[in-house]
């Protein structure tokens, strides 16, 4: 079995690892550091982002409004010292991506541009037209080729964490074109693998969100923050789940039922206005939004179409000269997948699941109770969004927590001892374990697709914008009898060369650990806070619940989900008030 | 419309055979299905041997370029419908060596990407802290367009010359330092020049054009090649006229 | 199963590009098409020269020179010509845009006022020199 050897590994090529990444080289020149990524990293999803990435730059703005933006857009499950720093780092590390050649939509006379974006009382949101996470990536990725000593595994698909001694100290990783499984051994390694959303039907999550770093950890014994929040997003396209963005509602666009009506004034988000208000109504939390759909199909107000049924976003009031300028790829998608043109239609949208606010937990280095293991990104959760997170905070956090974590992991290494025997032996048995368990004879007759889509099915009914216990339950179980199911499933693909149906069944293996969690954590939380809405839990319990659950995977049987305090600095837990 | 469509799909295991073959499946036809949706069909119900990559299915993410009926597309933005009756042809990426069914080998452009300095070079850096370099719309408009290169590579399955001389940087890399090279706050114009002077840099390309052509974000590498020439062959005069008025 | 084949070391296939590529697409036969052109170029060139020395060698072998300029096949020969150099002048022409970028101010002047530039000027050279030829 091949072995490589570095100081720092970063598992992922996204916006958060390829920031990790330059981190690391930036810190110490003289630390080896490889990037490992199942795909090319210009493929990672940070590329379909939309919207923005949310700093303070202005002069009417201030940190504090920011913090206090974010911590009550997570309902005040957010760590505060963690949102602190987010929102102190943010204005550099967006201003150092402009130098590094981010296209920042700009004003005439050459500054930063900022817009509006839901849940935010001050325009703060840094966008590049509405390609921002596009923008953001291929300048983080070709900035990155700058430095000679990131080196990458591109196509590499990580299996496992090895751990010894108490510490991480490598990965075991399959080689998609070749086959080959190898050990690549660090003093550290960061995970930056993204969220999990393709664990329901239907999301604007690219195919390749499965969780698999949350996993890795999860396996290694870190427990999993936080997981029963999983965010809808409001404005996704019928069918496919594409991503219309939120920047469509703070250039102006409006949310309308079956009659016409802009709903969203029923549910206490404020007043319809002729101009977009910051924080009310189409600008208000994407939880709230979510929720107010949910409510209005019970109503029998929504339109029903041959793929569910949907609400309108009217945006024809905003004319062709703003879409084109500030929304072309809107304008695109609508085109492209709903053959609509925005200016002249209504375009069909509904609620997609599109974000984990849950994930590895970490504290505000990035560092996770196993040492020599960091997280950053979207796979972590510090927590800078509770329980409900604001558009435009997901880029910013990839970019301040990737480099946090990169610089802890570029510490931590730099002082760990080399990567020791034991490990090697570990990771022969990975290989034994792939080669034979899952590449070898497999019988059961089950298909990766049937258990996967069974899968999905399981958590939109039991876990998708409103549970309840039973719901929760039947999930549970379901979740269960999937995973024996998968040990049943038989590959059509035995070869070695580039095997995309080992890879799927890989990463539903990864899927299903995740929706457990997101099950279990849920079952937990027996309160309704931001996204995690219990209909037999309707109200909000900061006496019990004003903490983040944690939960551990268990060798049989259903996690162990344990409380965590929450860290309140400044902003004591108040009203979530939007709209007056 | 029909109930089904056939595909022919062009595979290739090496494990099992020394040359790639053809492959017939039937799939459902469905007016909203895009070619990649047929795909992941037959990859989910028929036949889950057969690889190929895709992510975003939302057109940015550039994995799923393929060549269907002989032209290079985004197969998660090609509907089922535009290729009626059928059978559609799908083939991996021309140009590009075959891993294995639809899987191409792209290592060739990550290699010449990295040979024009795609960054932004400065002599002098100003601390992110001072502020951004000011740029205004109409500077981030001088090439807006060439940063909108998703690295699909359909341009070089495009481009024959880059499958008659494999050395050629090909047009994705020659837009994408182009991207750089106008953008007013790069200041590596000069240390870009070399290697896009070269004889398999932009002077390989006789302007076939197809590469604009296919190109699904309007990036237009074609038109970003030509202008180079021109400033090219500028610098060279201007070089011989007047020597060591270089750097 | 393939004899050749060693594990985890797989043979890439590399495609060899057929010598009729330019016949896959009507895009590539009009590129050759255009490219081919260029000989047609050559040979006005060459004429132009051939009838320079016919001028300078004497009225009888200008009278030749004439004479077979004006025999049937020749005369077809050169409506050829001058349809490939028509061809070749187009194409060149509605390549411009693809090169120049031109600015006024802050907009860009679009590809068709590029274009019908170019053609403003080819025409004002043509009629010049037919002006010079003609009168």
């Amino acid at each position: 079995m091949e072995t490589h050897v570095h100081d720092v590994l970063v598992i992922g090529g996204g916006g958060a690892g390829l920031r990790a990444a330059i981190a690391i080289a930036e810190t110490d020149p003289a630390l080896r550091v490889a990037l490992v990524s199942k795909v090319y990293p210009m493929r990672s999803h940070t590329v379909s982002a939309e919207g923005g990435a949310a700093a303070v730059i202005k002069p009417d703005d201030t940190l504090e409004a920011h913090a206090y933006d974010t911590i009550s857009g997570g309902e005040w499950l957010c760590d505060q010292d963690a949102v602190e720093a987010l929102v102190r780092e943010a204005p550099e590390e967006l201003l150092r991506l402009e130098h590094w050649g981010c296209p920042w939509s700009r004003e005439p006379d050459g500054q930063v541009a900022v817009r509006a974006f839901g849940g935010m009382k001050i325009r703060r949101t840094w966008f590049a037209a509405d390609k921002t996470g596009f923008h953001l990536l291929h300048t983080l990725f070709q900035t990155s080729l700058k430095y000679r000593g990131v080196a990458r595994y591109d196509e590499w698909f990580v299996t496992r964490l090895l751990v010894d001694e108490g510490r991480c100290q490598g990965v075991v990783a399959l080689e998609l074109a070749t086959g080959e499984v190898h050990a690549l051994l660090a003093r550290a390694v960061v995970l930056a693998t993204g969220g999990g959303g393709r664990v329901f039907p239907f999301t604007t999550n690219a195919n390749i969100k499965t969780g698999d770093g949350m996993t890795l950890a999860y396996r290694a014994g870190v427990p999993l923050k936080d997981m029963e929040f999983v965010q809808y997003h409001p404005t996704g396209l019928p069918f496919t789940g594409i991503l219309i963005t939120e920047a469509a509602r703070s250039e102006g666009g409006w949310l309308l039922n079956k009659d016409g009506y802009r709903y969203l004034q029923d549910y206490d988000l404020g007043r319809p206005e002729p101009v977009p208000v910051l924080r009310a109504m189409e600008l208000g939390p994407r939880d709230r939004l979510s929720q107010a759909f949910v409510k209005e199909m019970e109503k029998g107000r929504t339109i029903e179409t041959p793929h569910g049924h949907v609400v309108h976003l009217d945006l024809r009031h905003l004319g062709a000269r703003v879409i084109e300028a500030k929304l072309p790829l809107v304008r695109e998608l609508c085109l492209q997948y709903q053959h609509l043109d925005p200016v002249r239609e209504l375009i069909p949208v509904r609620p997609v699941v599109h974000y984990m606010m849950g994930g590895v937990h970490t504290d505000l280095t990035g560092a996770t109770p196993l040492p020599g293991l960091y997280a950053a990104g979207e796979t972590a959760c510090v927590s800078i969004n509770g329980a409900n997170r604001l558009g435009s905070n997901s880029l910013t956090e990839i970019l301040v927590f990737g480099a946090r974590a990169g610089r802890a992991a570029a510490a931590y290494a730099a002082r760990a001892p080399a990567p020791d025997g034991p490990v090697r032996a570990q990771a022969l048995d990975e290989e034994r374990r792939i080669l034979s368990q899952v590449l070898g004879n497999r019988s059961g007759g089950e298909r990766v697709a049937t258990v996967r889509a069974a899968m999905q099915r399981a958590l939109e009914e039991g876990a998708g914008i409103y549970r309840d216990e039973s719901g929760l339950r039947r999930a549970a179980e379901t979740i269960q009898e999937l995973k024996a199911r998968v040990g049943r499933v038989t590959l059509d693909d035995r070869s070695h060369t580039f095997n995309t149906e080992v890879v799927a069944l890989l990463e539903l293996e990864n899927m299903l650990d995740v929706a457990e969690a997101i099950v279990h954590s849920a079952l937990w939380r027996r309160e309704s806070r931001g996204a995690h809405q219990r209909t037999d839990w309707p109200a909000r319990d900061d006496a019990h619940f004003l903490a983040h659950s944690l939960a551990y995977r268990s060798a049989h049987g259903p996690p162990r989900v344990d409380p965590l305090p929450v860290t309140i600095t400044r902003w004591p837990p108040g009203e979530r008030v939007y709209g007056r | 419309m029909p109930e089904t469509l056939v595909l022919e799909v062009r595979r290739y295991r090496p494990e099992e055979e020394a040359e790639p073959t053809w492959q017939r499946y039937q799939v459902p036809f469905r007016r909203e299905w895009m070619v990649l949706d047929a795909l992941n069909h037959i990859k989910d119900h028929l036949d889950g041997s057969l690889s190929f990559r895709w992510s975003c299915r939302m057109g940015v993410c550039g994995s799923c370029g393929m060549m269907v009926n002989g032209d290079p597309v985004l197969t998660c933005a090609t509907y089922l419908e535009t290729l009626l009756p059928g059978p559609v042809r799908v083939e991996p990426l021309r140009g590009f060596p075959v891993i294995r069914d639809l899987v191409g080998a792209l290592t060739d452009f990550l290699v010449k990407l990295r040979r024009v300095q795609p960054w932004i070079v400065r002599e002098t850096e100003s601390p992110p802290a001072q502020g951004e370099y000011r740029q205004t719309p109409d500077e981030l408009a001088a090439y807006r367009s060439y940063a909108q290169c998703i690295n699909c590579m359909l341009c070089y399955s495009a481009c024959p010359i880059y499958e008659l001389e494999p050395g050629f940087l090909g047009p994705a890399v020659i837009a994408l330092a182009q991207r750089y090279n106008l953008d007013s706050r790069d200041q590596g114009r000069e240390a870009r020049m070399e290697v896009l002077s070269e004889h398999d840099g932009i002077w390989a390309c006789t302007l076939v054009g197809e590469c604009s052509t296919v190109c699904p974000k309007h990036v237009d590498p074609a038109g970003a090649i030509q202008r180079y020439k021109l400033e090219a062959a500028a610098a060279w005069a201007k070089a011989l006229l007047r020597p060591g008025s270089g750097p | 199963m393939n004899p050749a084949y060693r594990r985890h070391h797989p043979k890439w296939h590399r495609a060899r590009m057929p010598i009729f590529w330019w016949l896959r697409k009507w895009s590539y036969f009009r590129f050759i098409a255009r490219e081919l052109t260029s000989l047609f170029v050559a040979y006005a060139a060459v004429l132009l020269l051939v009838e320079l020395r016919a001028v300078g060698a004497g009225p009888e072998a200008l009278a030749r020179f004439t004479a077979w300029l004006r025999s049937p096949p020749v005369v077809a020969l050169h409506v050829v010509v001058l349809l490939a150099l028509l061809f070749h002048t187009l194409t060149w022409l509605h390549l411009a845009p693809r090169a120049m970028v031109v600015r006024l101010g802050s907009r860009r002047v679009p590809d068709v006022a590029v274009l019908m530039g170019h053609y403003g000027g080819w025409l004002a050279a043509s009629g010049l020199v037919a002006w010079v030829l003609l009168r």
